[in-house]
């Protein structure tokens, strides 16, 4: 890649080029929005508004951004050991299971160990749906990526059958099982902060996002400061000379997905312990995918990630209200922003580094080389 | 002959529910066979189907509709070439995002241009693709269970099934028979051999990337004016992935690609057909066993358990000439 590509400052490289691509991607949004006859201004403007102009919208953004922290941390760590896993919509869906199982089926566990313990099912169950690709990318050269896809169909499959055949209430309608105990969920942030005299709006933003900006943390220490980081992160540039430096890159291999699968938890986490308190039908709603796009935004480092992630927060929440105002602007702009930041941030995410250098190199006195 | 009319009920099902798969699986293949990696073929078949359901609508004739959708997969289909080609992008990344644009995009134009949610109105009959009595049906009827194939299973489908059906031998031919079939073979394999016997690599794969657009762009119009009547958001509802496993399945080679999306259809109109149905011995089939039944046996194949598949050697890596 950087043979044909000039050296750029590191200035450029780290903040420059990624603002471009991401300001390209929403330049088209903008034509998009032009095309079927709204103001793209105006529109941003509602957006914005709703998304953080009040605290009950900025609970709302806080809620997806959570969502967003944990699919993208997800994803970004398989990015450093060179692994693409699409399936963290899958490892998700069957991580709420885990959550689920916990939660009813543990009743007897004091307090609010129930929901540490549903917590830790989440994140167990999402490892293990994510141990069968990983073994067969490690093991049998399987691509994990057509193995994610497959498996991802295979958990829509699964749980499915689970939620009409299996879980359901007696009697009811809907594909879902029924309320958690109240040990077995996670506390809305309205509620925690009721006994210290702060008022903050029902909404389902929960302590979940501490968990998630921990993760972030923890991601964040493990890629660069501990010796299992830097072997990932050796596979990810080299797998080759991985192993000249006693580097097994089967086991990194699994153990990257293992983590990446148990990071998947966390959606099950904030959404079914957090704010559904029962397992639904199709859950994850696409917001496996949403972790490409925000894991690419953010150049899969965790400060990137929580920044993208909050602003995919405020799309998703301020789209919702857009959509209310605009119904021509409805909710699938959403995916076709997130689609050309994917586009952009990840597949053209060369295309303005030859124009920035000539004109880099152009503006200062050095001779260009 | 209860049981023979059932059965050739699902197999004419079974053909109806093959029918993108096959285009779309040889789409990806003659992508992938040229070294581009095509994970979008779900967003390029919603393209295809919104396209060629909105040209018909507004011009009233389904080859218009054809026509459009095809003009309109084929472009998307260049942007995950120039992306793979030029820009020498990820073509994971690429694919996916070409699939979550063309999912959100449809759904929201066709909301701002008919205010259904995404949906079109009804395509009328005479802008679609209408089955087509084949000669010798009326004759044949008498003869036992051949006159009943014929009419059921040969005769009476819609010209883009006989297209897809014929686009397997001719893939075959092209790709095994031809110069340009070795050409491209070979840029999958080993690019740089080619560049060294004066070929143009970005030529070939950008070739290999229009007829995979034509390709799964007619599997896309099959799907709104044939199949159904209208498009409808989200319409292809994962066939473009059956199509990928299908590719997998069948080694990238064009004969065993048409088996598996038969098979695969044939599979997918088993499991509608066997909702709520006691079986003999084994029960009630969970459908959802069936139509998962696709993604695992690809996985099955992957992991080595029954053959090996191995892609062209090539696919998924960008070609950088040697300077």
């Amino acid at each position: 890649m950087s043979t044909s590509v000039r050296a750029l400052p590191a200035w450029a490289d780290v903040a420059l080029i990624p603002l471009l691509n991401v300001a390209a991607a929403f330049f088209i949004s903008g034509l998009v929005v032009l095309a079927i006859g709204e103001n793209p201004l105006e529109a941003v403007q509602i957006l914005i508004a709703g998304a953080v102009g009040d605290l009950e919208g900025l609970g709302f953004t806080l809620y997806y951004a959570t969502s967003f922290i944990f699919t993208g941390l997800a994803v970004a760590i398989c990015f450093h050991a060179g692994l693409f896993n699409i399936g963290v919509e899958g490892q998700a869906y069957v991580a709420g299971l885990g959550a689920a199982l916990a939660s009813l089926y543990l009743g007897f566990l004091p307090g609010y160990s129930l929901v540490i313990v549903a917590i830790a099912a989440a994140a167990l169950f999402g490892a293990a749906f994510a141990a069968i690709p990983g073994y067969l990318q490690a093991k049998r050269d399987s691509h994990i990526v057509i193995t994610t896809i497959m498996f991802n169909y295979i958990a829509s499959a699964l749980m499915g059958y689970l939620l009409v055949d299996v879980l359901r209430t007696p009697g009811q309608m809907n594909a879902e099982t029924r309320q958690f105990p109240p040990g077995g969920i996670v506390p809305q942030f309205h509620e925690v902060l009721k006994p210290l005299g702060i008022v903050w709006p029902v909404t389902p933003f929960n302590l979940s996002f501490l968990l998630a900006l921990a993760a972030a943390l923890g991601v964040w220490a493990l890629i660069w400061r501990t010796r299992l980081g830097y072997e990932i992160r050796t596979v990810g540039v080299n797998a080759t000379a991985a192993v000249y430096g006693g580097i097994s890159p089967a086991r990194i291999t699994v153990i990257t997905t293992l983590l990446s699968g148990a990071l998947a938890g966390g959606l099950a986490v904030n959404v079914i312990l957090g704010e559904e308190h029962r397992l639904i039908l199709e859950y994850t709603a696409g917001f496996g995918f949403v972790g490409i796009a925000v894991a690419l935004m953010g150049r899969a480092h965790p400060v990137g990630i929580i920044l993208a992630a909050i602003l995919f927060g405020v799309l998703y929440q301020g789209g919702a209200e857009l959509a209310f105002d605009k119904p021509k602007i409805s909710r699938d702009m959403i995916i076709v922003i997130q689609g050309l930041v994917v586009l952009f941030a990840g597949a053209l995410e060369h295309m303005f580094r030859r124009p920035v250098a000539v004109l880099l190199a152009r503006r200062t006195t050095q001779p260009p080389i | 002959m209860e049981m023979f009319d059932t059965f050739i009920q699902i197999f004419g099902s079974g053909i109806r529910l093959g029918v993108p798969l096959i285009l779309a699986c040889l789409a990806g293949l003659w992508s992938e066979r040229s070294g581009v990696v095509d994970i979008g073929l779900e967003g390029k078949m919603l393209s295809g189907a919104f396209a060629g359901a909105a040209f018909a609508l507004f011009t009233g004739s389904a080859w218009l509709g054809l026509l459009g959708g095809v003009a309109v997969t084929v472009v998307v289909s260049l942007v995950h070439g120039y992306a793979s080609i030029d820009q020498r992008a990820n073509q994971i990344v690429s694919g996916t995002a070409i699939n979550m644009v063309a999912d959100g995009l449809t759904a929201l134009i066709g909301n701002a241009i008919w205010s259904q949610g995404g949906r079109t109105p009804e395509v009328p009959e005479t802008a679609l693709f209408n089955a087509i009595e084949l000669p010798f049906v009326d004759d044949l009827e008498g003869v036992p269970i051949l006159g009943s194939i014929y009419r059921h299973l040969i005769s009476g489908h819609d010209i883009l099934t006989y297209v897809a059906f014929a686009m397997a031998p001719i893939t075959y031919w092209a790709l095994y028979s031809t110069r340009f079939g070795l050409r491209l073979r070979a840029v999958g394999e080993n690019p740089a051999a080619v560049d060294t016997a004066g070929i143009s690599v970005r030529g070939l794969r950008y070739s290999a990337v229009i007829i995979c657009g034509v390709l799964v762009g007619l599997s896309g119009v099959y799907l709104s004016l044939a199949q159904a009547a209208y498009f409808q958001p989200h319409m292809s509802a994962g066939k473009g992935f059956i199509a990928l496993a299908a590719l997998v399945f069948a080694k990238w080679r064009p004969w065993p690609a048409l088996a598996t999306c038969l098979l695969f259809g044939f599979l997918d109109a088993l499991a509608t057909r066997l909702q709520g149905v006691e079986l003999p011995l084994i029960g009630a089939v969970p459908v959802q066993a069936i139509q998962a039944l696709p993604y695992i046996l690809t996985v099955v194949l992957l992991a080595g358990f029954i053959g090996k598949a191995i892609p062209p050697k090539a696919s998924g890596v960008p070609y950088v000439k040697e300077r």
